[in-house]
């Protein structure tokens, strides 16, 4: 059980390393199903592990100057709002349509990111507004 | 995707509230959200949306861990025992990701946002 749980770890880091996500895609699976955690206990569960994994990817990616950090400042405070006010939204309105809604919306996006990939294969990506 | 028309501090909020309403809402959002919108909205290099992604998701998730853990759903030792192994994985990770062609990144993106997709309908 313990291997199971530093494996689940390790590939919920380097999914987070590679993507940009903080690894609950696999943390809460993880937690669910290796360490018995009920889901609402594992999604809380998983925000103490994505601390450190964000902490210490975005230094990482600092060192590789990747970080405009005052948006991502920007963005995590926005998204603390957004997250009150979305747990709020989630008890008022019908969660399956929206989460369907939601999930095509996903698929379209990725087909934008496949598009653009697609279109510009050799460019190599510059830094907006340099 | 056009775009967007708004201006850039307009378009960062956007972003920022769209990702964590998500999260609020489905208990995904965060970075697969942040991630392409930077990309798409504000052309963004995918290296850059994934690190500055990862400094918002660190602000998100110390805010949700400090109350969800007023609520006691907050196994702490568990979530040790899964994080810091993770130290390691993001190690790795963000090191591979600078080897990688940008496009890759973005089409291993576009394949995850598909199977979270296909998770949300069938959950």
């Amino acid at each position: 059980m313990i291997a199971e749980a530093l494996a689940v770890g390790v590939a919920a880091g380097v999914v987070a390393g590679l993507l940009g996500v903080g690894g609950g895609i696999l943390f809460v699976p993880g937690l669910t199903l290796v360490l018995s955690l009920h889901q609402v206990d594992a999604e809380a569960t998983s925000l103490v592990a994505i601390i450190p994994v964000a902490a210490v990817g975005a230094w990482r990616q600092h060192r590789y100057g990747n970080v405009r950090l005052g948006d991502g400042v920007v963005i995590g405070a926005l998204s603390v709002a957004g997250a009150v006010a979305g747990a709020e939204l989630a008890d008022l309105l019908p969660e399956d349509v929206l989460r369907a809604g939601f999930a095509a919306l996903m698929v379209a996006v990725a087909a934008q990111l496949v598009r653009r990939a697609w279109r510009q294969p050799a460019k190599e990506e510059r830094s907006p507004g340099e | 995707m056009a775009r967007m028309p708004l201006g850039r501090p307009l378009t960062l909020g956007l972003i920022g509230t769209a990702a964590g309403l998500f999260s609020g809402l489905f208990g995904v959002g965060g970075g697969t959200v942040i991630v392409p919108l930077l990309i798409l909205w504000l052309a963004y290099g995918e290296r850059e949306a994934t690190g500055t992604s990862l400094a918002a998701i660190g602000i998100v998730a110390v805010y949700g861990a400090a109350t969800q853990g007023a609520e006691g759903h907050v196994h702490f030792w568990d979530g040790v025992l899964v994080g810091v192994p993770a130290i390691a994985g993001v190690l790795a990770g963000t090191w591979l990701q600078q080897k990688l062609p940008a496009r890759a990144i973005s089409l291993l993106f576009a394949a995850l946002l598909v199977g979270v997709a296909v998770d949300l309908v069938v959950r």
